[in-house]
């Protein structure tokens, strides 16, 4: 069999989205944000939402997401995304909104802004990239570093005395009454792939639904920050961050679960 | 048909929203401005026009909100006073740097730190010298009356939107919080989701129907990209000079001596020229209504006539220095201000101009 045999569009599995713009991402190799981007723009083309969709951006690695994502996007100041995504979805009540963010900007200095558009139970998806660690400005600490962990504002390892412990945002929103769907994926193999785009989908389903909030979040590797190989940083993540951080459901249509 | 009614300077902005077609107000209570939010809530807007009213976390998650609305080509103001501003600025910066309509009013208080919930101007450096990172502009609005809180309301948006730029509405304490009749323009229609998406299409991210992309955003990381970016803004605020400066001349044809105020100090310093004139002094005022664009040229050529200029402000002596850059040094320049929340009267005013610049015509340094 010749190679163009197989290259076919009957025997593709897994291509880039149509919504996906031909920018080159700027990401590094084997980083989960782009595996990421490629899923929500997947679900948003087989929704039909596409005119209908407004994302915000974060500060982060994922900044420049409006240069990947061929929809109208908005970028927000660092921590800001909610309270941004909030006045869009209140003033343009039947527009899909999300946004797109990662746990120093979610988790951190934007925490008040999430657990506040969470608590009012806004009709937006917020898309929660958790890699443990400020990968844009050069892995510095963040709230959700696992305990132990070596970063370049905790060289000696995180210490919970002085640094408190990981935090976890999703078990923490899912305890407010806003919140409808709370769930933890992640993206680095294509079956955990193909879960989180379930969950995505729900996500955005919900805001055709009115439900409410929904977050998912994705436990994701950051290999530079790591200071790992693509490989083992997905490795190091099955073994480390998912004993911290267990996969599932957190809370489904406003009901808890019980997970890990 | 207007309205005429007796209101408090917070109210009449508030009521000016509505009417204006606002779209949205977000915002955060800190006295003297709490009326805003609290008369907003109390007028149901969802109900009469369709405009959202929320009461956001902080002013940072407000400011945010005004950003997002305002990317989406909604009308959208936000009010606070001098600390909850201070922490407005970041997204202040943003919403300049992203090229945003929205209209942001500062009830200003004494400072610095939590100060005194007194009237003060001690917020001008902020307000037109850019306050937030980066080399931005505000266009700056100064109501000098109930009046003018109301009617600057829709004149911030024409302005917000004829620039695609954050206006700024500087009240004070006093303005915000005295009552005075007003007139109130008839009710403007909110403009419809079709006609938002029709008008500004070519930039407001409302969904990607029918065309390309948009996107905003305030980033670039190509320096020959962002240098230009930020000249195209320096063009924008020379157009604001050229075109939308605004200000007020009282009895200033014959002056020999010329005192400049704003806001609630201008409205004081009226009456210190009124007991100046029954004294046989000729003063005038110039009341910039625009702080930014400043009305340089019209000091400038002021100073050719008057003898020397007093700057009166609720402050230790800020827009002095506007004044002194805009006369190049012609006329003697001074200033006086009370601070801290503690008002100046007439005659104090009357007495500094006599003191400062009429006795001898020499400037007083601070
Ligand atoms: C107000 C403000 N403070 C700090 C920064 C610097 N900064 C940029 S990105 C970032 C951390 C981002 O980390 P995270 O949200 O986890 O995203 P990641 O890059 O890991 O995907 C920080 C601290 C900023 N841009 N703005
Ligand atoms: S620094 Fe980390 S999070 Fe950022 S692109 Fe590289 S691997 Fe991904
Ligand atoms: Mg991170």
């Amino acid at each position: 069999m010749e190679v163009l045999d197989i290259i076919r569009p009957e025997n593709q599995v897994f291509c880039k989205s149509g919504l996906m713009t031909d920018a080159t991402l700027s990401y590094c190799p084997g980083c989960g944000h782009g595996t990421v981007h490629n899923l929500m723009m997947e679900v948003i083309d087989e929704l039909g939402i596409v005119e209908d969709t407004i994302g915000v951006a974060p500060v982060g690695c994922s900044v420049l997401a409006y240069d990947f994502m061929d929809i109208d996007m908005t970028q927000a100041a660092h921590g800001r995304a909610p309270a941004v995504a909030t006045a869009i979805s209140r003033t343009w009540p039947n527009k899909y909104v999300f946004t797109y963010q990662g746990d120093g900007d979610l988790a951190a200095i934007g925490t008040a802004e999430t657990i506040h558009a969470c608590n009012r139970g806004e009709n937006i998806v917020i898309i929660f990239v958790n890699n443990g660690i400020y990968g844009m400005t050069g892995g510095q600490m963040a709230p959700t570093t696992l305990v132990g962990m070596h970063t370049s504002t905790s060289p000696y390892g995180r210490e919970v005395e002085t640094m408190g412990s990981p935090l976890k945002m999703s078990e923490l929103i899912a305890n407010l009454p806003g919140t409808y769907y709370v769930t933890r994926q992640s993206v680095h193999t294509h079956k955990h792939a193909r879960k989180a785009k379930k969950a995505i989908k729900t996500a955005f389903q919900n805001t055709r639904l009115g439900n409410g909030l929904s977050l998912v979040e994705i436990v994701s590797n950051c290999n530079s920050g790591w200071k790992m190989t693509p490989n083992e940083s997905n490795i190091w993540m099955e073994e480390n961050m998912f004993a911290n951080y267990p996969l599932g459901d957190i809370k489904v249509k406003g009901k808890l679960r019980q997970i890990g | 048909m207007s309205d005429l009614k007796l209101m408090k300077g917070n109210e009449a902005l508030a009521e000016a929203a509505i009417r204006a077609g606002a779209d949205a107000y977000f915002g955060y209570p800190i006295t003297p401005q709490s009326e805003v939010i609290e008369y907003l809530m109390a007028e149901c807007p969802e109900k009469r026009t369709g405009m959202v009213v929320l009461q956001a976390e902080s002013e940072i998650a407000a400011i945010n909100m005004v950003y997002g609305a305002a990317s989406t080509g909604k009308r959208v103001m936000t009010s606070s006073s001098s600390p909850g501003i201070s922490l407005k600025l970041e997204g202040i910066s943003y919403l300049a740097g992203a090229e945003l309509p929205a209209v942001i009013v500062n009830v200003v208080r004494g400072g610095p730190g939590l100060g005194t919930i007194q009237p003060s101007q001690a917020d001008y450096f902020q307000s037109v010298k850019g306050g937030g990172h980066g080399d931005y502009k505000l266009y700056v609005l100064a109501p000098a009356s109930v009046q003018e809180m109301a009617d600057f309301v829709a004149d911030a948006f024409e302005i917000a939107f004829k620039y695609r730029a954050p206006v700024l509405i500087l009240s004070d304490g006093m303005i915000g919080q005295m009552m005075e009749k007003v007139e109130l323009n008839d009710q403007v229609e909110r403009m419809s989701d079709e006609d938002i998406i029709q008008k500004y299409g070519s930039w407001a991210t409302t969904g990607k129907k029918g065309r390309e992309r948009n996107i905003i955003t305030s980033l670039d990381l190509q320096p020959e990209k962002m240098e230009a970016r930020v000249q195209a803004l320096q063009k924008k605020y020379e157009r604001m000079e050229n075109e939308d400066l605004r200000y007020e001349k009282i009895q200033c044809d014959d002056a020999e001596f010329l005192i400049v105020a704003y806001g609630s100090s201008a409205r004081i310093a009226q009456k210190a020229v009124q007991l100046g004139r029954e004294k046989g002094i000729k003063v005038g005022l110039l009341r910039p209504i625009t702080l930014f664009p400043y009305p340089k040229q019209q000091l400038f050529k002021l100073a050719d006539q008057v003898k020397g200029i007093l700057s009166v402000e609720l402050n230790t002596g800020q827009m002095v220095e506007d004044v002194k850059l805009s006369v190049h040094h012609k006329v003697p320049v001074a200033h006086f201000g009370r601070t801290g929340g503690s008002i100046h009267t007439p005659e104090e005013i009357l007495e500094a101009l006599e003191e400062n610049i009429i006795k001898d015509g020499s400037i007083r340094h601070h």
